[in-house]
C-alpha cells in the first residue's frame, strides 16, 4: 500500500518535472520567436518607407533634370521587383532572408546610381525639396541599417537558444527553425552613399 | 556539406559583428552625476555649459523630453552617426516608454556632426528638419567657431518643434495614483481593525452575557483605563504611511537619462 503511494508520487513528480521543462522551454522559444518577428517587422517597415520615398524622388529628379531615362527606369523597375519579394514572418529562413536582401540590394544599387548621376545637375542640388528628400533617404538608409542590426541580434539570440542542449531536442518537435541573418554589405549591395 | 554550413555561419557572424558595431568600451560612460551637456572636447566655457545645461534640464522637467549634447574630439574609425547611435543607446536618452530623446553629437577634429532622434521624436523632428538644422543653424556657426551660439540656436529650434508633443504629466499621474492607492490601503486597515474590534466585543459580550453595545462601552472604558495606566493599547503606537513621500518633484539638477532608444532617425553633416 505504502509502496504504491511512493510510486505514484514519484511518477507524478517526474510528470511534473517533464511538464515544467516542456512548458518553460516552449514559452521561452515563443518569446524569443516573437522578438525576432517584432524586429523583422521593423526591418520591413523601414524598407517599406524607402519604397514610399522613391516615387517622390523620381518625380523630383524627373522634373528638375533632362535625365537619362535608363537610370530612372532602373530604379522604378528595381522597386517593382523588390515589392514582389515578401517574406512571411513565420518563415524567416536563411534562404528567404537572402532572397529579400538580394531584391532590396538591387534597389539600393539602382538608387545609388541615381544619386551619383544627380551630382552632375547643380540645379537639382540647389532644390530644397530634393535636398530634404535626400536627407530623408539618408536617414531611412540609416534606419534600415539599425533595424537590420537589431534583427540580427534577435535572430542570433533565438538561434543560440534553440541550438543549445536540451532545447535543441524540442525545437524541431515544436517546429522552431533557425532564422537567417542579414549579411554585411557586399560591394554590390552597398547602400547608396549620400554625399553633399 | 556540413563543414560548409558552419563555415558559412562563422563568416556571417564575423561579418555581422565587425561592421558598424561600435564596441562599448570605446564609448564614454554615461556621465555621473548625470548631465545633458557633455563637452569632452573642451570647446565650451563653464558658463556656456551651464547655460545650455539649465536650458535643457528645464525642458526635460517640463516636457520629459531629453535633448543631450555631446562634444568629442573624434569618433575614430566609425562614421559619426554609427557612433552617435551606439552612444545614444548606451546612455538611454529619453524616457523609456516614450523614447523622446535627441542627441546632438559633434566630433570636433573630424568636423563631423549628427543629430540622432529617438523613436518618439521622429515625427516632430523628421530627418529633413534635422538636416536643415545642421545645414542652416549649426554649420554656419561652427564654421566661425561660435560653438555655443550654434548649439543654443539648434536646441531652441528643436525645442520649439518638439514642444507640445510630450508633457511631463507622467510624474503627476503617478503621484495621484499612489495617493489613491495609499488611501485605499488606509481604509482597508481601518476596516480590518474595526472588524477585529467587533469580533473581540462579540466574544466579550457572549462570555459575560452582555448586549453588544454594553460590551463595547465596557471594553472601551477598560481600554482607556489600561492606556492611562500603562500607555499601551490596541490603537496606540502604530503609524502606517508615515514618512513616505509621493511624487516629490526633483528640482535643480538633471535626474538622469530615462532609458530611451533610437532607430537611427536624424541627419548628419560636416562643417
Amino acid at each position: 500500500m505504502k509502496r504504491s503511494f511512493i510510486i505514484i508520487g514519484v511518477i507524478l513528480l517526474i510528470v511534473f518535472i517533464i511538464y515544467r521543462f516542456f512548458a518553460g522551454t516552449y514559452n521561452q522559444m515563443v518569446s524569443e520567436d516573437e522578438n525576432v518577428k517584432n524586429k523583422w517587422a521593423q526591418v520591413e517597415n523601414q524598407y517599406q518607407q524607402r519604397m514610399d520615398l522613391i516615387p517622390n524622388l523620381v518625380n523630383t529628379v524627373k522634373g528638375a533634370a533632362e535625365f537619362e531615362k535608363g537610370t530612372l527606369t532602373a530604379v522604378v523597375e528595381a522597386r517593382a521587383s523588390a515589392t514582389q519579394v515578401k517574406v512571411d514572418p513565420s518563415q524567416l529562413t536563411p534562404e528567404n532572408i537572402e532572397k529579400f536582401q538580394a531584391a532590396q540590394g538591387q534597389l539600393s544599387t539602382a538608387l545609388g546610381r541615381l544619386l551619383m548621376v544627380v551630382e552632375n545637375y547643380p540645379n537639382l542640388k540647389a532644390n530644397q525639396n530634393f535636398l530634404e528628400l535626400q536627407a530623408t533617404l539618408e536617414g531611412t538608409e540609416r534606419r534600415i541599417a539599425v533595424a537590420r542590426k537589431d534583427f540580427n541580434d534577435a535572430a542570433q539570440s533565438f538561434n543560440t537558444y534553440i541550438r543549445k542542449f536540451p532545447q535543441t531536442l524540442l525545437a524541431g518537435m515544436f517546429g522552431f527553425r533557425e532564422k537567417g541573418y542579414f549579411q554585411a554589405e557586399k560591394g554590390a549591395e552597398k547602400a547608396p552613399e549620400v554625399k553633399f | 556539406m556540413q563543414k560548409h554550413r558552419y563555415l558559412h555561419i562563422i563568416i556571417v557572424f564575423v561579418a555581422v559583428f565587425f561592421t558598424g558595431v561600435v564596441a562599448a568600451q570605446e564609448l564614454p560612460p554615461a556621465p555621473n552625476p548625470p548631465k545633458l551637456v557633455n563637452d569632452y572636447a573642451g570647446v565650451l566655457s563653464e558658463d556656456q555649459k551651464q547655460l545650455l545645461e539649465n536650458k535643457l534640464v528645464a525642458f526635460n522637467d517640463s516636457t520629459s523630453t531629453q535633448i543631450s549634447i555631446v562634444l568629442i574630439q573624434s569618433t575614430g574609425i566609425y562614421p559619426v552617426d554609427d557612433y552617435a547611435i551606439a552612444l545614444y543607446r548606451a546612455w538611454g536618452i529619453g524616457q523609456k516608454d516614450k523614447n523622446n530623446g535627441a542627441l546632438i553629437l559633434a566630433a570636433m577634429t573630424d568636423r563631423r556632426m549628427t543629430i540622432i532622434t529617438g523613436y518618439g521624436l521622429e515625427g516632430s523632428l523628421p530627418d529633413g528638419i534635422c538636416k536643415r538644422i545642421i545645414e542652416l543653424v549649426i554649420k554656419p556657426a561652427f564654421k566661425e567657431q561660435n560653438y555655443y551660439e550654434g548649439l543654443d540656436a539648434a536646441t531652441t529650434e528643436m525645442m520649439q518643434r518638439v514642444k507640445g508633443e510630450y508633457t511631463a504629466d507622467e510624474a503627476n499621474n503617478d503621484a495621484s495614483g499612489s495617493v489613491l492607492g495609499a488611501i485605499v490601503i488606509v481604509i482597508l486597515i481601518f476596516f480590518f481593525i474595526f472588524f477585529a474590534r467587533v469580533i473581540t466585543v462579540k466574544r466579550y459580550a457572549r462570555l459575560n452575557n452582555l448586549g453588544f453595545w454594553t460590551a463595547w462601552m465596557l471594553l472601551n472604558a477598560a481600554d482607556n483605563a489600561n492606556r492611562r495606566n500603562s500607555g499601551g493599547g490596541w490603537s496606540g503606537g502604530s503609524s502606517w504611511g508615515g514618512g513616505s513621500s509621493w511624487g516629490g518633484g526633483s528640482s535643480g539638477g538633471f535626474g538622469g537619462f530615462g532609458g530611451g532608444s533610437t532607430g537611427g532617425g536624424g541627419a548628419t553633416g560636416g562643417w
